[in-house]
């Protein structure tokens, strides 16, 4: 047996779904830019050096590739979240009072970070990026099945707001992965429990 | 596996994320020697046939639309210019039937004319991303592969155009009621940027499943691909 000093910040099954969900994450939305340039639903497009796939055949290939990836390590996280207790103990939606308190905190940079324990404005994002990307999937599945899904795609409008929508559920988990790695730049402690898992204990203040 | 589908490498230029440089060899250009990335990409497209056979609903109609919501002007698309569109002598052109079919002689545009038509106003979705709303008129597939003695239990319904190009679709996909063999759009005969004499209308999958100015149709067991599917995009393609 562990001793609860030991207790990793992080679990395996966490850690382990972290860096799956990056990595299929990462090549959806790659993948996706080079997809949107082959038709732009506005009036800019990515350039191909930054995109996967580099022509439209090879971009799908990998966003119909790394679909399953996302998805199945998606369900995985939701199914681990729910039964080990984590979404309870650590997701718990934050109320609108802590969420202004910390958020105010965290803008004059005085929110002090505790490992292990996730803040309101964290629980906020987490909880939006999980959403969101419930979203860009079905919406996906949307573009992706107009016709055999077509319950789907009408409940998002059609398939062109299907893809608008899908665009915008990507452009908000662009958005959540700037604020995301902007944050382990300015607290670079944090990244090693999400690698090695760290120690809870240790970090007690 | 085609060779066609190993001339152009699916991966392109080096990655921009390094978890995924990994996966890359360095022969990728080379037509015989498909990297790692290549060949576990055709991999996931041929499980992502399988799937969308499995999701494929013959009973599930593609959705169509009202005389008031067609797209004018048209929209022409092809994998040549405008202005290359070839044109097809109508008296003299015929169907050619090869495969697993009883009565492989061929058919001429009157007889076509002659069978039972189907009129719809579907859409057209192409994989680039954008849709278009058209009427189309011809002859349902399902009744034209019965009438010729297809082997309907064959997996494969291939097609040859008059200007190269080539496709196939799964025997379930050609059987759908809303598969037809088109011989009109918009209310008059095809034109030749748009198909004429006949092009395969598949409402159910993609635009470049939608093959024009057909010139051959055969029914094989032999996965005969298509123009653009042996180049990488997914061969199954439904929407």
């Amino acid at each position: 047996m562990r001793s609860p000093r030991s207790r990793p910040i992080h679990p395996w099954p966490l850690r382990v779904m972290h860096w799956l969900n990056a990595l299929a994450i990462l090549t959806m939305i790659g993948s996706g830019w080079q997809i949107y340039d082959a038709a732009p639903i506005f009036s800019f497009r990515f350039p191909t050096s930054i995109t996967i796939g580099q022509w439209l055949g090879a971009a799908i290939a990998w966003h119909l590739a790394a679909m399953w990836l996302l998805v199945l390590n998606g369900i995985a996280y939701l199914a681990w979240g729910a039964l080990s207790g984590h979404f309870r103990r650590k997701l718990a939606p934050p109320t609108p009072r802590a969420l202004w308190r910390d958020a105010v905190l965290a803008l004059r940079l005085r929110l002090d970070h505790r490992h292990g324990v996730y803040n309101a404005v964290q629980r906020a994002l987490y909880l939006g990026v999980i959403a969101l990307g419930v979203l860009a999937v079905l919406s996906g599945l949307a573009v992706w099945k107009p016709v055999q899904l077509w319950w789907l795609s009408d409940l998002f409008g059609g398939f062109r707001a299907s893809r608008v929508v899908h665009f915008l559920a990507m452009a908000g988990i662009v958005g959540f992965l700037a604020v995301h790695l902007a944050l382990v730049a300015l607290v670079p402690r944090v990244l090693w429990p999400m690698i090695g898992g760290g120690s809870a204990a240790e970090e007690v203040p | 596996m085609s060779g066609k589908f190993e001339r152009r490498a699916l991966l392109g230029r080096a990655l921009a994320f390094g978890a995924l440089g990994a996966l890359t060899g360095c022969d990728y250009d080379h037509p015989h020697h498909p990297d790692l990335a290549d060949r576990a990409l055709r991999a996931m497209s041929s499980w992502n046939d399988r799937v969308q056979a499995a999701l494929f609903d013959p009973a599930t109609l593609a959705p169509t639309y009202r005389p008031d919501q067609i797209t004018r002007p048209p929209r022409f698309n092809a994998y040549y210019d405008l202005d290359q569109v070839r044109v097809v002598d109508g008296e003299s052109w015929k169907l050619d039937l090869f495969g697993a079919i009883a009565e492989r002689r061929p058919w001429r545009l009157a007889e076509l004319r002659a069978a039972p038509q189907e009129s719809q106003i579907t859409r057209l979705i192409c994989v680039e991303g954008w849709r278009v709303v058209g009427q189309w008129n011809g002859v349902p597939l399902h009744w034209f592969l019965r009438r010729i003695g297809a082997d309907l239990r064959a997996r494969y319904v291939s097609v040859r155009c008059a200007d190269g190009y080539y496709s196939s679709i799964d025997m379930a996909s050609a059987l759908h009621p809303q598969t037809i063999l088109a011989l009109d759009f918009l209310g008059r005969p095809l034109t030749p940027p748009f198909g004429f004499p006949v092009r395969l209308r598949t409402p159910t999958k993609l635009g470049f499943k939608n093959p024009k100015s057909l010139v051959a149709l055969g029914v094989t067991n032999v996965d005969p691909g298509g123009y653009w599917e042996d180049q990488g995009y997914n061969w199954f393609s439904g929407s």
